[in-house]
């Protein structure tokens, strides 16, 4: 099938509001009869969830975490982009709209960019308006600073908290709902299923996760706006909890789930430690600034940074890409990192790192201007290596931290299935094959606050309000669908924890689904993951009870899925035979080693329908047309 | 590293809890606390028991989920440290580690020392925002703000609400917590509107949610992990008097003498 991304004709400026013109409304008095779910309140949800009871829809909102206030989104560190304009640099809203289309390696969908450029101004003065206390000068106006992929500086920033502020100001506006009556929140209640009652999205299944009890709510649309799916490489930047499985249960349900190979690496997190590591933690790319990145000449070299003279570093970045050297794009200095560790030149106890040496600016610049550039950043480096990085190189090692892919949504941010939207890292639809920094904040809220409220009517108004209530037989069928699966899950009792299946899952998509791909690696990935999965359902161990408060269990589904889900993401980076953005793979590249990109066969969105376990996913291509811009080789020389 | 902890182990918000005893071994110091934890749940699945159940998400110290009381201090003995963030390099081998949930009236337990903070969802639903509907905003520059009221308000944005004011105040007071909310606002021009208002509303609720008073001991500063401080209550007294005699329709209540008035 070729999908249509249903964007409104006319000049690339008029699109949106031409859309608006042309979308259905809902009048006041109408609108508390529509009954909306959202699913997940970190910048998406809380930002949807407040816009649509503001509205005067009843809105039911879910998060698996003790409070709206934690979704994974109060992480982002760096900022938020907007075209304002403001340091009169040059920057414009087309310009916006350029530099994320091309840091997308020119896979994503020209009017969404475009209409994400024209929302971040107004994105800006909402969060003002709510008081998120963004930096400001001492003349009292908003600063910017500059950040990666763009030229000019229009990066707005609450110290190095910008994502908890944003969210806390969408917080706050959910809260304000909440006392008004317009939202009903649900905290510690995760979804397991989507109910559709005649192919429309009518409800989900929820598990509380105190309780245990698993419990349908019936709606007359459904928003996901639940994150996206880096654990499933285990080891990640995102949350222990951040998982794919709403937006799998709903693929499996029908919706299908585009570019799942876009994944993004971080070249600067801190490395593994050890078996036991549960997470890693992300340093600001800024310090490759002043930082540069080495390791020893020789393998498995043992001795201490120190001791090992000039002559025998190997400062790869400047020795490869004289011209960008440190600051040479994310992707690019990834998989440099992984090249010389897979050749046995890595660093740590482990082998998986690389040195990032501050020792000549400290020499150049003094200790006291390193220290106000990045004071809180070796802090934090202190706090979880027990190192001082004034003293000896940090180590660093790059980590999963994004994914541009999700659910396919059309320009109304509607999946395949009628009635259910999907927004945020969820979707798949502003980044293309790679986002840029402070861009994932914009979107989010963007998609939320902007876009949903005008878009949802237009579904809604074509349907009549509570058609179906939690007692139609779907439901019922759902709840003793996810009900079976829960007890499925106790009652295998094996002799591997979830952890562990977890783990193992982790390193196979590390190792052969990771930075570089191959034909070889991907079909080796496709034997592997299913057999994982068939040992999973014999040999998993989940202690407890389904009706109580079992965080065991909960891992359980998620891993499941992860399960599921990372064949999928297999299959589809081998299929796509380029490398663009984040998906590298190896046959794929120029003799220097850059990304070879194939706008002739894969200038498409790749979205897969799911057709049960024993079947292969057909895939559907949704071709990308570029009207105002032209396609170019992504060059940073 | 072999530790000795002592955890409180609870089924229920209404079953009796006590401390259970578990041997850690072969941690090493580069694991996180939580991390600890994660071996010391993975040996109990093995062994056909019960994990430890505590609440956890980021562990990058951001979220505000984790909640654990070590040694009886919140999140532990590292300062300006979430519990998620302590790392196992803090002790020394042969330790005796204690590890409680949050103690406080307002934050029953839920199950071992996983606590129901949904208190403080109900203090900043109460007036913790500025009512300004989605659209229809001004320019973000057309109202100025100085850069050190803007710099006051991060101060006390950088509130992750994750409770160890309440669990290390002697009287469980969530003076702190609500003292960031109203100070952050009350510093920008765009909460002055509805400053009087918001004092008052978000102290009743306060106290209305079983906390206690501040009786100036400063505990809250100590364990807060994100350095919220003490000055910010001072603050929230001072909203609190500026919005006397009347700030709401409601008398407002003294938060001095709150609890008084409780039953």
């Amino acid at each position: 099938m070729i999908l249509d991304g249903k964007c409104p004709a006319g000049p690339l400026s008029e699109k949106w509001a031409r859309q608006r013109h042309e979308l259905k409304l809902i009048n006041p008095a109408n609108k508390r009869k529509y009954t909306i779910i959202v699913v997940g309140t970190g910048l998406a949800g809380a930002s949807a969830a407040a816009t649509l009871g503001e509205l005067g829809y009843r809105v039911e909102a879910f998060c698996y975490q003790d409070s709206p206030r934690r979704g994974h989104s109060i992480a982002a560190q760096g900022g938020i982009n907007a075209a304002k304009n403001y340091p009169n640099d040059g920057d414009s809203i087309f310009r916006l709209f350029y530099d994320t289309i091309k840091g997308g390696d020119f896979r994503a969908r020209e009017a969404n960019v475009y209409r994400l450029a024209l929302l971040s101004n107004n994105i800006i003065d909402q969060a003002v308006a709510q008081g998120v206390p963004f930096a400001r000068d001492y003349a009292g106006y908003l600063e910017n600073r500059s950040f990666g992929g763009a030229q000019v500086s229009r990066t707005f920033f609450a110290r190095g908290q910008t994502g908890q502020q944003l969210l806390l100001g969408a917080y706050a506006a959910l809260s304000r709902q909440v006392k008004a009556g317009t939202v009903r929140l649900h905290p510690r209640t995760e979804m397991l299923d989507l109910v559709l009652v005649d192919g429309e999205a009518k409800g989900i299944t929820v598990r509380n996760l105190v309780t245990g009890r698993i419990d349908s709510h019936a709606a007359d649309a459904v928003c996901l706006c639940t994150g996206g799916y880096a654990n499933v490489f285990y080891l990640s930047t995102n949350a222990m909890g951040s998982n794919v499985t709403a937006a799998w249960r709903a693929c499996k349900k029908g919706a299908f789930f585009a570019n799942p190979c876009f994944t993004q690496i971080h070249p600067t997190c801190i490395p593994v430690s050890g078996d036991h590591q549960s997470k890693l933690t992300l340093m600001s790319e800024s310090l490759r600034n002043d930082g540069r990145v080495w390791v020893p000449l020789k393998k498995r070299d043992a001795r201490r940074p120190h001791d090992i003279p000039e002559t025998e570093r190997d400062y790869y970045l400047e020795r490869k890409y004289p011209s960008f050297g440190n600051l040479a794009p994310r992707d690019i200095a990834s998989r440099s990192a992984k090249e010389v560790c897979d050749e046995g030149r890595g660093i740590g106890t482990s082998g998986y790192g690389v040195y990032l040496d501050f020792s000549d600016a400290i020499r150049r610049l003094g200790e006291d201007v390193i220290r106000q550039r990045y004071g809180n950043l070796f802090e934090m480096y202190e706090q979880i290596t027990g190192e001082d990085a004034y003293r000896q190189p940090m180590r660093i090692y790059p980590a999963p931290h994004y994914t541009m892919g999700g659910l396919w949504v059309d320009y109304n941010l509607e999946s395949t299935i009628p009635g259910l939207f999907v927004l945020g890292e969820a979707n798949f639809s502003d980044h293309g094959a790679n986002r840029l920094g402070a861009s994932a904040l914009m979107q989010g809220l963007a998609d939320g606050y902007f876009i949903i409220p005008s878009t949802i009517a237009h579904y809604l108004a074509r349907t009549s309000p509570g058609a179906a209530g939690p007692d139609h037989p779907e439901f019922r069928k759902s709840r003793e669908d996810t009900e079976a699966l829960a007890q499925k899950l106790l009652t295998i009792q094996g002799r591997k924890t979830v952890n562990e299946f977890h783990r193992d899952l982790g390193r196979i998509m590390w190792d052969h689904v990771g930075m570089a791909r191959s034909r070889e690696s991907l079909s080796t990935a496709l034997q592997l993951i299913p057999e994982l999965r068939n040992e999973f359902w014999e040999n998993v161990k989940v202690p407890g009870q389904g009706k109580d408060l079992n965080q065991e269990l909960e891992k359980a589904g998620r891993v499941a899925d992860f399960l599921e889900f990372g064949e999928l993401m297999a299959r589809d980076a081998l299929h796509r035979n380029e490398s663009c953005g984040g998906h590298f793979r190896a046959e794929y590249q120029m003799p220097d080693g850059e990304a070879q990109r194939d706008d002739e066969n894969f200038c498409y969105v790749a979205a897969w329908e799911f057709r049960g376990l024993d079947k292969d996913p057909v895939l559907h291509k949704e071709p990308l047309t570029f009207e105002n811009v032209e396609l170019a080789v992504r060059s940073y020389k | 590293m072999n530790l000795t902890l002592y955890v409180w182990r609870q089924k229920g918000p209404h079953a009796p809890g006590k401390l259970a005893r578990y041997e850690a071994r072969g941690i090493s110091p580069e694991m996180s606390f939580l991390e600890m934890l994660d071996v010391v749940n993975e040996s109990l699945i093995r062994e056909g028991e019960e994990p430890i159940s505590f609440d956890h998400d980021c562990r990058e110290g951001i979220c505000g989920t984790c909640s654990q009381v070590i040694n009886g201090v919140p999140h532990g003995p590292q300062e300006r440290t979430t519990v998620c963030q302590l790392h196992m390099r803090s002790f020394r081998d042969g330790d005796t580690i204690y590890i409680e949930p949050w103690r406080a009236r307002a934050f029953p337990v839920i199950r071992d020392l996983i606590v129901d903070r949904s208190a403080f969802e109900r203090i900043i639903q109460a007036g913790g925002y500025i009512s300004v509907h989605t659209g229809g905003v001004p320019d973000g520059n057309a109202l100025l703000i100085p850069k050190e009221n803007a710099d006051t308000a991060m101060d006390a944005a950088e509130c992750i609400g994750c409770g160890a004011c309440v669990a290390a105040c002697p009287n469980g007071s969530a003076m702190l917590f609500t003292a960031a909310k109203v100070s952050h606002l009350a510093a920008l021009p765009q909460g002055r509107v509805e400053a009087k208002r918001r004092v008052c509303l978000m102290t009743e609720e306060m106290l209305r949610q079983g906390f206690g008073s501040c009786s100036n001991h400063y505990e809250c500063q100590a364990a807060c992990p994100k350095g919220i401080r003490v000055s910010f209550i001072a603050k929230l007294n001072r909203e609190f008097i500026k919005a006397l005699p009347r700030g709401t329709n409601t008398a407002p209540p003294s938060p001095s003498h709150g609890t008084e008035a409780k039953e």
